[in-house]
């Protein structure tokens, strides 16, 4: 029996094992030494293990009595997680070493929160996903603050991890809230107690919970940690943090809302309606005044949640379908652009304002070209991918009878065109300026260009992740 | 063979507009003329072999869409082996023509490169020509019917240095816009009622068609009247027709050859073989026939008395076409489309010519086009001399009165306006006073053309006339080529056209399975009856089976009033079907014969008036030569309103120009500028930066401001749920 169970989590028992086995045996030899060594190992381990479930078996599977589920939805949601991890990390490696933080802990630490999140995915119980939440978020919080000589940074871990405790509290309120009216906290017990009308309990139970995850996917209201910890935190914690705890909040989101409360999706739905909309505009609004690129990108991935939600507002297969074509693309998109970021430097020191790209198209005109082309797919202009992604999720929620929702994400994504194109702006038609370095680390300029290139030659057939979003959103919401 | 006419053109505008770099200027050229005289030669093979039964070509299929399914197919009867000729004969004399016309051109800098341009948007515009006029269905009519008009549009801004031929490049094109909206709208309405556009399915349905009504605007209409009527409406559009000709004269800016091809000849009679083409159904549209010919007898008579004063020469043919074409509508809206035909083959000949030798003579005088500055060219200009003599000897309508020998407008315009007379109706008496008095007025402004031109002493610019020369023989070819057809082509094709009932129906293939008249007539009716019977309809199928018969007797009655003898012959034609051949003619359309036995005075009466023309046309410019001075002077309000084309240009201007163009600026600028950029940059500018400002406050950097904001999420969804 265990043995079937443990066939079953092998990915996250082989992730937990090295994370444990690699933090000893750093500690026993070089220490920071064998830092970038470990760095690449991790990566490594990460591509593997996407590999493997990517491959591995199809089909349903449970373990753990229903606690932990493998499915098609899980597996989808894994390999983009760690396949988004593994690019984030070798692409940090040379900004960590300028930033003289290169510690062995922090691709271990990645490394645990992986398994964090590879466990929220596949959670099929209220205890599993806090588990696989907190797990996530504690190896967060540290990776926050691991610059610890610099103010910011110590600052963005502190704000993180006690609004995080607040939103874990309110989570763990809607839990047991949850668990009290349905008796249970497995999902699957949660779906056969709320037939028909929801009891006031279980409905608050659900918003609490919906609140703790709005918090992690960084959804409006819930939000306002994000700029401040995507600024303070050094650029390649930010970059991890924009792409895959998303995914796996995002994911963890679903299916909270279609395996526990498939029952209750009237209700669910205007929740994250309501997060969604909100999201949007807060999004596309606030950012218009930043002039710090991190902060540009906190608010960018603020609404780019904002249209993700609206895929699964639309409470169908084809909503949760967009919503993980929408996922893919956006974490694409946020490696092409922090990979850029990360190489933002003048005379070796990291710069984060945005007017120092001006006329930068006349110095690399092929980096330029490609934030550029990055840039329109992020305000979903056509016919880059970054449009398909909005389309997608706009048709979903026309289709779901969420026309002013659409209308509203429409009218948002007009709105926050405008500060895309003014990075656009300045490197082409900005004034002369100090010019930035030109290094970058061939990792950093292949990542660039690849997620260019994914935005261009995507368009021919989205390299066929819709086909295989679909059969994910079938496994979660076909059932 | 008729792909091969049908495509040759669009290989040659194709080579000669995109290969002319790798092969040389001269070359391309003569590869454009080259393949459309190739296809002139096919299509005289076509025409003079031509059976009169009807062909169909399959190219490929075209349009599928819901019930929308059509083939490009290239239907071949005699309506369109007329056409080719027309088209593909001029086009090519003219091609060979503007090789000496259009070799020098001093709207164009040195070195820059034009010719294998014109030469390609002649050569597309026959293929667009060819496509129109072969079409066997109204989709791909109105293919050509466009593709005529974007080469037009082009032709008319070749200069297109000159303001003057740009605007009248758009004028053409938006006044032809109207005229096309009506012709899409008949479309639609076919394809409404018929669900279908193939020509063969409209025809057959076409008398439903007239026992349908259709609800239009706010008014319920017979269907087949209303189509006719829409449908001549795009026809008055491309052949200029009153209210919807003042594009016409402006379109005199391009080229003469251009001029020659496409607003004598060819594209302009567009509208007269749309006419034909769907005779089949304006035979069952009676008031859309009557419209037809009061809008062409007016044209003919407006056109004519603008074209009494006009100065430029080729303002004075343009106008000149313009009454010519309301000729042919008349024909056409009296039901002798046979004879509207002929006219439109006659006068693409001689006016054709006309207009080349009106090219030539402006060659010859450096681009002098005021008649003012002419006279005396005669010895100058010995060969255009007597082209253009023949040309208005064509014109005017030379012949011998009561015989069929004389110049091809002789045979041609008489037969019209004795098509006219024989309608025997309102609107045809009507248009026969008007032809008549028309007829007068060509034959003066004709000869008022020739005189000014080519006699009495040298106006104008010495130096011009000193330097005036003959134009080289690749233009003067054309002209002699023209001329025969001038000459003769009245005569010789007149049994087709307009001879007995036979002659016609052989000739168009009319009838082919109508040996038993009234037998179909009845058999149909009796079909009907089962139908109507099948239907439990008992006194429908009663009607149904009387109706036929009391036709019939009427038919006889009429017969026996105007004491035809031959009326048993032509009962062979009547029964035909619509469809059944190239033209149809009802059974109750006799004017055919009406027409050929009219009055001795009526088939005069056109001989006379060209007498008149000419004899004043004579007074005033040969022998008293102070005479039209004197009395412009002295009738100055009518000459300045023939003068200034009865004002339709300033009427236009006034009451739809400058009310659309208010429209454009208000909207421009109150709609567009204040209220729609106003909001936009009072949203961009005003209300979104201040909530950016008010986020961005929000975002004060304290904790516990954070921590607040969630819980009144919090609180905000909780007491949604439990409101709610």
């Amino acid at each position: 029996m265990i043995q079937a169970d443990l066939s079953i989590v092998l990915p996250e028992v082989v992730l937990a094992v090295y994370a444990m086995l690699a933090l000893l045996v750093a500690v026993y030899t070089g220490k920071d030494r064998v830092a970038p060594l470990v760095l690449w190992v991790t990566a490594g381990v990460f591509a593997l293990l996407a590999f493997w479930i990517g491959v591995g078996g199809g089909g349903s599977r449970q373990a753990f009595g229903g606690a932990f589920i493998d499915d098609g939805f899980a597996r989808f949601a894994k390999v983009l997680i760690l396949l988004s991890a593994a690019a984030i990390l070798v692409m940090s490696q040379r900004m960590l070493e300028r930033l003289e933080i290169m510690r062995f802990e922090y691709p271990l630490l990645l490394a645990l929160s992986v398994v964090g999140m590879m466990m929220m995915v596949s959670a099929g119980d209220l205890m599993a996903l806090y588990m696989g939440l907190e797990l996530q978020s504690l190896a967060l919080y540290v990776v926050a603050s691991i610059h610890r000589d610099s103010t910011r940074s110590t600052e963005a871990g502190l704000k993180y991890f006690v609004l995080g405790a607040l939103s874990s509290g309110l989570l763990l309120y809607g839990a047991s809230l949850i668990y009290g009216f349905a008796g249970t906290t497995l999902f699957t017990g949660i779906t056969a107690a709320v037939t028909g009308q929801l009891p006031l309990g279980l409905l608050f139970g659900l918003v609490f919970l919906s609140v703790g995850l709005a918090f992690k996917v960084s959804a409006a209201p819930f939000h306002m940690w994000t700029p401040d910890v995507y600024e303070g935190s050094p650029t390649p914690v930010t970059a991890f943090f924009a792409t895959a705890p998303k995914v796996a909040a995002m994911a963890l989101f679903a299916r909270v809302a279609h395996d526990a409360f498939g029952g209750a999706v009237g209700d669910w739905t205007q929740i994250v309606a309501f997060l969604s909309v909100l999201s949007m505009v807060i999004g596309a609004v606030a950012a218009i005044g930043q002039r710090n690129i991190k902060r540009l990108m906190a608010y960018s991935s603020i609404s780019h949640m904002g249209f993700a939600l609206m895929g699964l507002a639309a409470g169908t297969v084809a909503g949760v379908q967009a919503m993980l074509i929408y996922m893919v693309i956006y974490v694409t998109m946020n490696i092409g652009t922090f990979a850029f970021i990360m190489s933002m430097e003048r005379d070796g020191e990291p710069v984060t304002d945005i007017r120092a790209l001006n006329q930068y198209s006349k110095q690399e005109p092929l980096r330029a070209l490609a934030l550029l082309v990055l840039m329109f797919s992020l305000a979903g202009i056509p016919p880059l991918v970054g449009f398909f992604a909005k389309f997608y999720v706009l048709t979903a929620a026309v289709d779901a009878d969420l026309t002013w929702l659409a209308v509203a994400g429409a009218l948002a994504s007009v709105v926050a065109a405008f500060y895309y194109l003014r990075i656009v702006f300045y490197m082409y038609f900005g004034e002369e300026g100090e010019a930035l370095d030109r290094s970058m680390t061939p990792v950093n300029w292949l990542a660039l260009m690849a997620s260019a290139a994914f935005m261009v030659l995507g368009v021919v057939n989205l390299f066929g992740i819709d086909g295989m979003a679909a059969m994910a959103a079938e496994a979660l919401v076909g059932r | 063979m008729a792909s091969i006419i049908l495509f040759a053109p669009l290989v040659g505008a194709i080579i000669c507009g995109f290969g002319w770099r790798l092969i040389g200027q001269t070359a391309a050229q003569w590869t454009a003329t080259g393949l459309l005289f190739l296809a002139a030669l096919l299509s005289w093979i076509v025409f003079l072999g031509h059976d009169g039964v009807t062909e169909q070509v399959q190219i490929m299929r075209w349009i599928e869409s819901g019930s929308l399914a059509t083939d490009w197919a290239i239907r071949l009867d005699r309506l369109t082996a007329i056409m080719l000729i027309v088209i593909t004969t001029v086009s090519s004399l003219v091609h060979l023509y503007s090789f000496g016309y259009m070799a020098h051109d001093e709207n164009f800098r040195e070195g820059e490169v034009y010719r294998p341009r014109f030469f390609a948007y002649l050569s597309f515009f026959t293929f667009a020509m060819l496509a129109l006029v072969t079409s066997d269905n109204l989709v791909q009519m109105f293919f050509g019917w466009e593709g005529v008009g974007v080469a037009s549009y082009l032709l008319i801004g070749f200069y297109y240095r000159k303001p003057s031929a740009n605007a009248a490049a758009i004028k053409a094109f938006v006044v032809n816009r109207v005229g096309d909206f009506g012709f899409a709208l008949g479309i639609f309405g076919l394809f409404f009622l018929v669900d279908s556009i193939d020509f063969d399915d409209i025809f057959a349905a076409a008398p439903q068609i007239a026992e349908t009504q259709i609800s239009f605007l706010w008014t319920e209409w017979n269907a087949a009247n209303l189509i006719g009527v829409l449908l001549f409406i795009g026809a008055m559009g491309k052949s200029a027709q009153l209210f919807l000709h003042t594009w016409l004269p402006d379109a005199m800016e391009g080229p003469t050859p251009v001029s020659a091809l496409i607003h004598a000849a060819t594209m302009v009679t567009a509208g007269v073989f749309l006419v034909s083409r769907m005779s089949p159904l304006l035979e069952f549209a009676p008031d859309a026939k009557t419209f037809i010919v009061v809008v062409g007898a007016s044209t003919a008579f407006v056109a004519a008395t603008i074209g009494l004063v006009q100065n430029d020469i080729k303002r004075v043919i343009a106008y000149s076409t313009m009454s010519q074409l309301g000729y042919m509508f008349v024909a056409a809206g009296v039901g002798v489309y046979s004879a509207a035909m002929f006219h439109l083959l006659t006068h693409a000949f001689f006016k054709a010519m006309l207009f080349l030798g009106a090219g030539s003579v402006i060659h010859g005088m450096h681009h002098e086009q005021d008649m003012r500055n002419y006279g005396g060219l005669r010895h100058k200009l010995p060969y255009t001399y007597w082209a253009m003599m023949i040309g208005t000897l064509a014109i005017t309508g030379v012949g011998i009165p009561l015989t069929h020998i004389g110049f091809a407008g002789f045979l041609s315009k008489d037969a019209i306006i004795e098509s006219a007379f024989g309608a025997h109706t309102g609107a045809g008496t009507y248009a026969f006073w008007l032809l008549v008095i028309a007829a007068a007025m060509t034959s003066f402004y004709s000869w008022r053309l020739m005189f000014m031109t080519f006699f009495g002493e040298a106006r104008g610019n010495r130096h011009t006339h000193e330097h005036a020369h003959e134009s080289p023989r690749v233009m003067l070819v054309p002209l002699g080529v023209l001329a025969i057809g001038a000459i003769l082509s009245g005569m010789v094709f007149f049994k087709g056209f307009f001879g007995s009932h036979e002659d016609i129906e052989k000739f168009f293939g009319i009838g082919a399975a109508a040996s038993l008249v009234a037998d179909a007539g009845h058999g149909e009716g009796v079909m009907d009856a089962t139908r109507e019977l099948a239907q439990g309809d008992a006194e429908g199928a009663a009607r149904a089976v009387t109706e036929p018969v009391a036709e019939e007797a009427g038919a006889e009655a009429a017969h026996s009033e105007s004491a035809d003898a031959a009326a048993a012959v032509d009962e062979g034609g009547h029964g035909a079907l619509p469809g059944d051949g190239a033209i149809y003619i009802g059974a109750d359309n006799d004017v055919l014969d009406a027409a050929h036995h009219a009055p001795a005075w009526v088939k005069v009466s056109p001989f006379i008036a060209m007498l008149l023309g000419l004899g004043l046309a004579f007074w005033m410019y040969i022998l008293r030569p102070d005479v039209p001075g004197r009395l412009a002077a002295s009738q100055r309000p009518l000459y300045n309103f023939l003068l200034n084309k009865w004002y339709f240009d300033e009427i236009y201007q006034f009451l739809f120009v400058g009310p659309a163009k208010w429209l454009g600026a208000t909207l421009w600028k109150r709609g567009d500028g204040n209220v729609i950029d106003g909001s936009i940059n009072g949203v961009a500018m005003g209300i979104v930066p201040y909530f950016t400002r008010l986020a961005g406050r929000a975002q004060s950097g304290y904790l516990f401001h954070y921590a607040f904001a969630m819980v009144i999420g919090l609180a905000a969804l909780i007491t949604w749920f439990a409101i709610g």
